[in-house]
């Protein structure tokens, strides 16, 4: 055990993490050794970055203890732990744009001449011959970060973590805007360190590169430690469910709901839809009268597919063709008046409005459709209210009472009873049921379904629970790193296909 | 070739700069047409002369706009009448050196200086309001140490006011030498300081240079008490040209520098200036008052709206100029292109 414990570069232990109000980290366990590449696995906000920001000292742990290099610390600020040696790329490319190469390189450290005045030239050569003899590439340096792309940046960034003198190196997100071809040459550049005895904490959402460059994995969920896992003994389906919390039962029936059927006429039609890193080459249709799902871990751009087809994210290319017809989309409110509705995720930031009453709420996006300015009579108002109140049984006092004073449940069904009142072609739910009662939430998918089977709507539902998705949708899409990969029709939807989809092991019958 | 190096131009970091020199020799080129005497070194000279305690005063608060998370110093003119009334009453009512009411004065702007980089550093108080709090305090200390006007006559302090160095038959005053001398100070404590590179890198990134491993915090504050002690030494050399201390001297002044250090390309969001630059900002300002007192007939108030158009000009030059590097960026991005090879 002991000499174990000696092969550990870094240890952390029972590290409790606290923002106001949320505990990001329970009690998480990271071990780390000598010279080996771990990857940290989890959804959006399972807590990898948190972890890490602790470990560098951009936050600071409630509980636990840390232990590095044989020693204990306490990460007090990016710059202590940077000199301990532990050097950070983070997800988002953390360099000034207003300043060179050169000086993103060695900020902080720069080459000294005479009087200890900055060493311009030599630090411009220095910074050159690094960027060459590491990472291949060639640039001026002296050009300004922002003059180019992103991807370059990264290796920017990059090569500014492997020239301080690190013992671990740790890369969050390093290769989401790298081409195949730099992301290969990352990896040489990671074999060599790892050669030279260092040790490598690389963060990715792609499982194929966790499973060409990892040798152990760490896994997160909802910001508690679920293990730590040699990567040979771990096929990539346990590593989904894992990240997921779910176990994968083969040819386990789930589907008890009568499903809808789709109508002959394609509604909605997208070709080669791109958003700039949210949304890849999406081509898909919808058809009337069905409930499609959108499956694929928190992240993976399932959302932002309903926001590009909302109009809320904006294309740069391809097509939306709506009965046929191209649309051009530059505001919601087109997609609106093209009766396209939209649930969004987090009712309390984009759909509420808290301090408004039940009625004024339900008839909002109406009112806004119609024109702000265009006068609804009292009584019609009432009458739609009330309408909506029966139909989707929302647990109201009566009419005016304010909705900040409902359960979440009879909240998502004012948000809804908002959008059915547009009487729209296209609703789009997007985790109409997180934080819900179960018996709210059955009601929500068989109204999903019903919606789609008697009066004929087309119905997107997003969800990250699988069941929920096998239950009320008739086709489901796989969505992963912000593509499209599968679909699974009727009888092929299942939780154990859709991980297998989202793992890469299973492509449909229909692909 | 002809267009792309002009877009090369406008994307370069100094195009702010070239602008404001060309508008400059423009602007001179102007006064020495219409008028026969315009033309001569002392003219030229008198710029720095008359403008020396704006110059300083701009020196200190372009640090604060390069710092930004909306860096500003409004204190800056209050500073300077603090100063010149603090001098006024010390010789006045005491025995002490001249040179030792100075160095006080020194101290108190950067005590302010201070004031203003601690509460808008660990509070993360919005710099605008804080120095607006610093600047009604220093102008009510004013006013509490006399509402008059407190003429200086300390011979030695005069002595220092008149002393020039004279060159031939043109001459330069001791306020104006030392504030060209903290336009270079400056501009080589921004090229090569860590402490200067570290402006910019807050001014354009505060996240990113933090988890670079900078002391973000320290430099901000630094930036504040330079401010200060560019303000009181500008209100030195303010005291040098007006010899008196009044509670209504350096009013509007630190608009007067907003100014300056903007149209000398200074940008508002901060990270992107260039020292140099603010001193030609005034020195629009000096000439374009100096055409107008040559013509004669012309309300001084010209200026202010010469100045005011230059401003809202030099403003959509900057967004126009932005815009045009972010185009080059997205060609760049695209592939269309090449990242320039060396």
């Amino acid at each position: 055990m002991a000499s174990e414990k000696d092969d550990y570069i870094l240890q952390m232990r029972h590290i409790d993490m606290f923002f106001p109000g949320v505990k990001a980290l329970k009690d998480v366990t990271f071990n780390l050794k000598k010279g080996e590449i771990i990857s940290l696995m989890g959804e959006n906000g399972a807590g990898k970055s948190t972890l890490v920001k602790v470990l560098t000292g951009v936050y600071h742990k409630t509980n636990g203890e840390i232990t590095f290099d044989g020693q204990k610390i306490e990460p007090t600020t990016p710059l202590a732990s940077q000199e301990m040696g532990i050097s950070t790329v983070y997800q988002e490319v953390n360099l000034c744009a207003n300043l060179s190469v050169a000086e993103n390189i060695y900020i902080g450290r720069e080459p000294r001449g005479a009087l200890g005045r900055i060493d311009w030239h030599t630090m411009q050569k220095n910074a050159s011959d690094l960027l060459f003899r590491e990472l291949g590439i060639d640039i001026d340096v002296t050009k300004e970060l922002n003059f180019y792309p992103v991807a370059m940046q990264q290796m920017i960034a990059i090569a500014r973590a492997i020239d301080t003198k690190c013992k671990v190196l740790i890369l969050d997100e390093p290769t989401s805007s790298l081409s195949d071809k730099e992301t290969e040459r990352l990896f040489k550049i990671m074999r060599n360190l790892k050669s030279q005895g260092i040790s490598i904490i690389f963060i990715s959402h792609f499982l194929e590169q966790i499973y060409t460059i990892c040798d152990r994995i760490t896994v997160l969920r909802d910001g508690t430690y679920v293990g730590e896992y040699e990567i040979k003994n771990l096929p990539r389906i346990e590593l989904v469910s894992k990240m997921m919390g779910k176990e994968v039962k083969e040819g386990e029936i789930e589907s008890n709901v009568d499903k809808s059927i789709p109508r002959d006429n394609i509604f909605l039609e997208t070709e080669h839809v791109t958003v700039p890193g949210k949304v890849k080459d999406l081509t898909m249709d919808i058809k009337s009268g069905e409930v499609v799902g959108f499956a694929g871990l928190l992240g993976s751009g399932r959302s932002e597919i309903a926001e590009t087809l909302f109009g809320t994210l904006l294309k740069t290319s391809g097509n939306i063709y709506i009965h046929g017809t191209s649309v051009s989309v530059k505001t919601p409110m087109d997609m609106m008046k093209n009766r396209i509705a939209f649930c969004p995720e987090d009712r309390k930031v984009q759909g509420i409005i808290g301090d408004l009453s039940v009625r004024e709420n339900i008839i909002l996006a109406m009112q806004a459709k119609n024109g702000m300015f265009k006068h609804m009579p009292r009584s019609r108002q009432n009458k739609l209210a009330d309408y909506y109140i029966d139909l989707l049984r929302i647990k109201v006092s009566d009419r005016e009472q304010l909705i900040k004073n409902l359960s979440g449940g009879n909240q998502q069904k004012v948000i809804i009873a908002r959008w059915l009142a547009t009487e729209p072609n296209l609703l789009i739910l997007d985790e109409p049921t997180r934080g819900i009662d179960v018996g709210t939430k059955s009601e929500i998918e068989a109204l999903a379904v019903s919606l789609a089977k008697e009066k004929g709507m087309a119905v997107i539902f997003i969800s990250g629970e699988m069941g929920e998705m096998v239950r009320t949708c008739s086709r489901v899409m796989v969505i992963r790193d912000h593509e499209k990969i599968t679909e699974l029709n009727g009888d092929e939807i299942s939780t154990a296909h859709i991980m297998q989809a989202i793992a890469g092991d299973y492509h449909g019958k229909s692909c | 070739m002809h267009s792309k190096f002009f877009s090369n131009l406008v994307a370069s970091q100094n195009f702010p700069f070239y602008v404001t020199g060309a508008l400059f020799l423009i602007l001179f080129g102007i006064g020495s047409v219409m008028f026969d005497s315009f033309f001569s070194l002392q003219v030229f000279l008198n710029l720095f002369i008359d403008n020396a305690p704006l110059i300083i005063v701009t020196v200190g608060i372009t640090f604060t706009i390069l710092s930004g998370f909306g860096g500003i110093d409004l204190s800056v003119g209050a500073v300077v009448s603090l100063s010149c009334m603090t001098l006024a009453v010390l010789m006045r009512d005491t025995s002490i050196s001249p040179y030792v009411c100075m160095a006080i004065v020194l101290l108190i702007g950067i005590v302010v200086g201070l004031v203003n980089g601690l509460l808008i550093t660990y509070f993360r108080l919005q710099p605008f309001i804080v120095t607006l709090g610093t600047m009604f305090l220093c102008r009510g200390f004013t006013a509490i140490l006399s509402r008059d006007s407190v003429p200086i006559s300390n011979d030695a302090y005069s002595e220092l006011a008149f002393y020039s160095f004279e060159f031939g038959e043109y001459f330069l005053s001791l306020g104006s030498v030392i504030a060209l001398s903290m336009v270079v100070i400056a501009t080589l404590i921004l090229r090569y300081t860590s402490f200067g590179r570290g402006v910019y890198a807050i001014g354009g990134n505060e996240q990113s240079a933090r988890l670079m491993g900078l002391k973000t915090d320290s430099i901000r504050v630094r930036v504040y008490i330079i401010s200060g002690f560019c303000a009181a030494l500008g209100g030195i050399c303010y005291s040098w040209i007006m010899l008196s201390g009044y509670t209504l001297h350096g009013l509007g002044m630190e608009m007067d520098a907003i100014a300056s250090s903007v149209i000398g390309g200074t940008q508002l969001m901060g990270g992107v200036g260039f020292m140099p630059g603010t001193l030609l900002g005034v020195m629009i300002q000096g000439t374009i008052l100096t055409i107008i007192s040559f013509q004669g007939t012309l309300s001084a108030w010209w200026t202010k709206i010469v100045v005011g158009l230059l401003l809202c000009l030099f403003i959509v030059m900057q967004a126009l100029v932005n815009s045009h590097k972010n185009k080059l960026m997205n060609q760049i991005a695209e592939g269309s292109v090449k990242a320039d090879k060396k």
